[in-house]
């Protein structure tokens, strides 16, 4: 295992909101390594994207964060001051953007906005800063870098405008990256190359990635681990294969019938659905968060709340008291029976 | 930028050549002029002999191309009253005034921006409502009585400042205060809805993500792209000033362009009217070339337009 980059453990947003407080993420706990590729999946509105910007110190003003432990390699990042964190962004971790066409400022140059990272950061003079966006901007594929730097984000496209984010992101040679669903804008040809471009500079700059998205076959592709997430809540994680191969959440399982399998999935069979809503998740709730969508609930699920336990070792953990019949074929014996 | 500087350029002759049109009719839209010439009981003999004598008698496209043509060459016609070529008392005049009204919108502008970027960046506190009851009170205040409560407080009462004239830098103060404070609530409001729009747009959560400081953020992040539309108005407010002039000179007693309109409609000068109104579009047509200009500077996706 490599050097630990981010270690996050029982991290907590909470917003108050007109009908009481809203609860996004609750004790959340995950860990990157150097040189790892950890996604977080789930659908919209479980507080994924609230996760990264929690990381990153950038939620809503009215939001509060809290967390039991929040650190970024040896340097907490918790009740740390504005003035220092803004030290610590853009230069030893960095973000990248959902939205690319509205993520660059449309009233300076590509190069102006990629050297204010640098400039901002390091003692390197202008020139230096310059050479590093053109071989930046070489290296995410951007040919032309220096007429480049001269143009505006409006001369771009959507996918040049990611690429331009990317690098940007790569300006100080960050230890961690956080990528919130970076290709959810894109069009799907664009979307592969944008992944693939990501997943090889995090392996040559030897970076931990954090990815965002709830697109599962990303997941498959460039996972190192896997952190899924429901209602707030990190429900299973685990490594790649693993979570693929046993999946031991019933929601984990459910996401993954959601995906038509190239020669297994026949034509014209029902693709699965998880039938029901994401419950709100303002108040409290002290019981299994999917319950109320969930095909195998008994009386226990609603009971208490159900703690993240590990499961057979390898660092994976599960948040649901029946994983065992999970893994065992619950589900689909379920699924038989309705 | 050229094309888009040209199309600009273009579009400002255009608005110039209807402002004379409009500026030589203004002559016919009140009336016959030999008739206001002559005055009231006048033999119609010395109506048509001034008629004659002015040139009224000719075809109106004909008096109209043929006043252009003076005017192009520096020619605005002779004053009826004081018998000297429009044009000089006019551009010895003219000074006087674009100080009035770059002292006064400098003034607002310094006071409104940063007041509306504070507002903005603290919505709803109490500096926002307070800004927000100033912005009112000032846009519901006639100007002419503003004006004399300065001169009444600063004036009068603590003779902190000089009432008329314009001998020295402290003359333009008041003037100044009273003439651009009536554009500084706009100004300050417009400032802060565009902070407050900028400021939850996705590029400047990009620039937070790169640590800039916040004075950074703030200022060359956001204030560029807030500031678009406030140039715009700027302009705009620039020329109600030029025209506000006649009220705020007419009472400081300051030899500008105004002061001498209002001399001039009480006499029923005409052509020192007629130029007086064409000088002043002219320049706001100018300013409000000038703030395209700017806007193209700030915001590049201008420039393409």
């Amino acid at each position: 295992m490599g050097e630990r980059v981010l270690t996050v453990e029982d991290l907590r947003v909470d917003i108050p909101v007109a009908a009481g407080m809203l609860h996004p993420v609750q004790g959340v706990t995950f860990h990157v390594d150097r040189g790892e590729t950890v996604c977080i999946v789930g659908e919209s509105g479980c507080g994924k994207s609230l996760t990264a910007l929690a990381i990153m110190d950038l939620l809503p003003r009215s939001a509060k964060r809290t967390a039991m432990r929040l650190e970024l390699q040896d340097q907490t990042l918790d009740g740390v001051a504005e003035a220092r964190m803004a030290d610590i962004r853009g230069n030893r971790m960095a973000m990248i953007f959902q939205e690319p066409m509205t993520s660059l400022n449309p009233a300076y140059t590509i190069g102006n906005q990629l050297e204010e990272a640098i400039l901002r950061h390091k003692p390197v003079s202008r020139k230096d800063a310059r050479k590093r966006a053109v071989h930046l901007l070489g290296r995410v594929g951007i040919t032309a870098a220096e007429q480049r730097l001269r143009q505006y984000p409006h001369q771009l496209s959507g996918g040049l405008r990611q690429r331009v984010m990317i690098a940007m992101a790569l300006m100080c040679g960050p230890a961690l990256i956080v990528a919130d669903e970076p290709t959810t804008a894109l069009d799907v040809t664009i979307q592969a190359q944008i992944l693939h471009l990501l997943a090889e500079l995090q392996r040559e700059f030897h970076m931990g990635l954090v990815l965002i998205t709830h697109d599962l076959g990303i997941v498959a592709r460039i996972a190192t681990r896997v952190v899924v997430m429901y209602a707030g809540e990190v429900v299973e994680t685990g490594p790649v294969d693993e979570i693929f191969r046993a999946p031991r959440h019933p929601y984990t399982q459910g996401l993954l019938a959601c995906i038509p399998v190239p020669g297994k999935t026949r034509r014209g069979e029902r693709l699965g659905v998880i039938p029901g809503m994401v419950p709100s998740l303002v108040g409290e709730m002290p019981y299994c968060h999917f319950a109320s969508r969930c095909p195998i609930v008994i009386d226990e699920c609603r009971a208490a709340p159900v703690p993240l336990t590990s499961e057979g070792g390898r660092g994976r953990r599960v948040r649901c008291i029946r994983a065992a019949d999970v893994a065992a074929g619950a589900l689909q014996a379920a699924g038989t029976a309705a | 930028m050229l094309a888009y500087s040209l199309k600009r350029l273009g579009v400002a002759l255009l608005v110039a050549l209807t402002v004379s049109l409009i500026t030589f009719s203004m002559i016919y839209i009140s009336g016959d002029p030999a008739l206001a010439i002559a005055g009231e009981g006048a033999r119609q003999q010395d109506v048509e002999n001034i008629r004659r004598f002015y040139g009224f008698d000719r075809p109106i496209y004909v008096q109209y191309l043929d006043w252009l043509w003076s005017a192009l060459h520096g020619d605005l016609g002779r004053s009826y009253n004081l018998r000297q070529p429009v044009a000089d008392v006019i551009f010895q005049r003219l000074p006087t005034t674009m100080l009035l009204g770059a002292c006064a919108i400098t003034f607002a502008l310094v006071l409104a921006i940063p007041l509306g970027v504070l507002a903005a960046v603290k919505p709803n506190s109490i500096f926002d409502r307070v800004s927000l009851t100033l912005a009112v009170i000032g846009q519901a205040m006639p100007s002419f009585w503003f004006a004399l409560t300065l001169i009444l407080w600063f004036g009068v009462y603590w003779r902190l400042l000089p009432i008329t004239g314009q001998d020295s830098w402290w003359n333009f103060v008041m003037p100044s205060i009273a003439l651009g404070y009536y554009v500084t609530p706009a100004v300050m409001r417009l400032t802060r809805a565009g902070m407050l729009e900028v400021l939850s747009s996705d590029y400047i959560r990009t620039a937070r993500a790169k640590g800039l400081k916040p004075m950074r953020v703030l200022f060359k992040h956001a204030l560029r792209n807030a500031i678009i539309p406030v140039v715009a108005l700027a302009a705009v407010q620039f020329g109600f000033m030029l025209g506000g002039s006649i009220v705020i000179e007419t009472i400081f007693q300051i030899n500008g362009l105004g002061y001498l309109a209002w001399e001039s409609i009480q006499r029923k000068d005409l052509p020192m009217m007629q130029a007086i109104v064409l000088v002043l579009s002219i320049i706001y047509v100018l300013i409000t070339f000038l703030a395209d200009m700017l806007n193209a500077f700030l915001d590049p996706r201008i420039r393409v337009a």
